[in-house]
């Protein structure tokens, strides 16, 4: 599937699911909280299991395997019946069930849900900035020089 | 044939023990946290997570802690986790164009678009033992600038130089079904993502050397590092229940593009080649030698004598991995004691013909 073919509502879900990849299990917590801390069953006990990761040939060529990333599963139902899914890298269950559980929500309460998440965005992106100036300070301009016997 | 022992289950207990007490070293020196050799060890966690083929960061420091240090042995551990887990399936082809760069440079072009970032290198120190970092103490504060405008697209080296045919494009993906050397045994000549995927998780002593040979004469390829980049990268998974790639968080990941020399034909103008190395963490080195022993296994395709060892698939593939290495190297300490006393007795049958056939002799 190429990135056309996704509507715009897919990819706000994409948007929030790596959204809680990138949060700690305190801020997914805090975010729950804010939106009233539902109840949810399991519709899959959270559970840990291995993805196997693919690159190109060149970057850009045939796939090959690189070799494997844990990650946790978790699937849940709302009392309402709505259902959330998760899979994150890591072997953090507890983590993977919140974020399922913030799926689940997101369906019904976009807005609420990605308000509760705002905090962890602004985090992300005032790290990723930080980063990209500490980088950006290592960007280095190689100049060459005339050899001397030339 | 080998005949197994039984006993010394007590000893072999109270060895675990000592072991486990020798492990933790001096009681008088704080023990060290998961979290600490994650952070401050950073490089070895990611050589043990590229060796052990499995991405996470935590298990592979929990691992080294476990086996004091031992690489192979961490690995080991490591191997031997993810043989307990279901596999979910395999992921989207990570995007290495779109990776969030720590670290890019090029040894053939200066003026890169997107430019060339050093990052945390350990290239243009000089190697002087810093004895202050005996101490506690917190390191120089960090450089920052503005990104310039161009930072936010960073192309390929790669392909520069391809919108000019001057080297071959990658071999594209026909949706053949991707083969598997955790899930079947390996056939040999084998294809190149085989090949990749073996390297990818091979010992990195070992990858390092084949490649170095390759550059000392033995199945010469000629490389330029067109482009290494290190940096993380979205892994997209797509479950069935959703259909549609849920993004699982990111991985860190070095890249080597290597550019080799030419290959041309009558029918085809001469262009560069390529080898392609590509390894979970940050590991230049690894990446590197991978792209040249790449490069060094075309030979056959690109229709170059193969007289060198970095050129021989199965030779370097079933002998790259340090685990497979190990356990038939160590394998040997374990008793074997029926196999030498048969050993023993024909010995000793050999000698006594020998000392009757020089009796009948004299």
């Amino acid at each position: 599937m190429n990135l056309a073919d996704r509507d715009a509502g897919t990819e706000a879900r994409r948007g929030v699911m790596a959204l809680c990849t990138a949060a700690t299990a305190d801020e997914l917590a805090r975010a729950l909280v804010g939106l009233g801390a539902p109840e949810a069953e399991d519709l899959r006990a959270p559970e840990i299991g291995l993805v196997m990761a693919t690159g190109r040939i060149g970057g850009d060529g045939r796939p090959f395997n690189l070799g494997e990333v844990s990650v946790t599963r978790a699937a849940v139902r709302l009392a309402d019946g709505r259902t959330g899914f998760a899979y994150h890298l890591g072997r953090d269950r507890c983590r993977a069930r919140q974020a399922a559980i913030l799926d689940a929500l997101w369906q019904g309460d976009r807005a609420g849900v990605e308000a509760a998440l705002a905090p962890v965005a602004r985090r992300q992106a005032a790290e990723q900035a930080a980063e990209a100036r500490r980088i950006a300070a290592t960007r280095v301009d190689f100049l060459t020089l005339a050899r001397g016997e030339d | 044939m080998y005949v197994a022992v039984k006993g010394g289950e007590a000893a072999i207990d109270n060895a675990h023990r000592l072991l486990a007490e020798v492990r933790r070293g001096d009681p008088a020196v704080p023990e060290l946290t998961v979290a600490q050799i994650r952070e401050q060890m950073a490089l070895l966690v990611d050589r043990v997570m590229a060796e052990g083929s499995l991405n996470d960061p935590d298990l592979a420091a929990l691992a080294l802690k476990q086996a004091r240090g031992d690489v192979v042995e961490a690995v080991f551990l490591v191997r031997a986790f993810r043989t307990t887990l279901p596999r979910f399936g395999a992921s989207v082809p990570l995007d290495t164009g779109a990776m969030a760069l720590r670290r890019r440079v090029s040894a053939t072009f200066k003026d890169l678009p997107g430019g060339q970032v050093l990052g945390p290198t350990f290239d243009y120190t000089h190697r002087l033992v810093d004895f202050a970092l005996a101490e506690d103490g917190a390191p120089e504060t960090v450089a920052e600038a503005e990104p310039r405008e161009d930072a936010a697209a960073t192309p390929r080296v790669t392909d520069l130089l391809g919108r000019d045919g001057l080297i071959e494009p990658s071999p594209q993906d026909d949706g053949t079904p991707l083969p598997d050397i955790t899930r079947e045994p390996v056939d040999y000549p084998c294809d190149r993502a085989t090949r990749l995927q073996a390297l990818a998780r091979g010992d990195e002593g070992f990858i390092l050397a084949l490649g170095y040979s390759t550059q000392r004469g033995y199945g010469r390829t000629h490389p330029f590092v067109g482009e290494i980049r290190v940096g993380t990268v979205e892994v997209e998974f797509v479950p069935e229940e959703l259909g549609f790639p849920v993004p699982l968080g990111t991985v860190q990941v070095t890249e080597c593009q290597m550019v080799n020399q030419f290959k041309g034909s009558r029918a085809v103008p001469p262009q560069f080649t390529r080898g392609y190395g590509l390894v979970f963490g940050q590991s230049e080195r690894k990446a590197m030698a991978m792209a040249l022993v790449d490069r060094a296994l075309r030979a056959g395709e690109l229709g170059e004598p193969l007289a060198s060892p970095a050129q021989d698939q199965e030779f370097v593939l079933a002998h790259c991995d340090s685990l497979q290495a190990t356990g038939f190297v160590e394998h040997l300490k374990l008793p074997h004691y029926v196999d030498f006393q048969a050993e023993l007795e024909l010995v000793r049958r050999l000698r006594a013909e020998f000392e009757a056939g020089r009796e009948a002799a004299e």
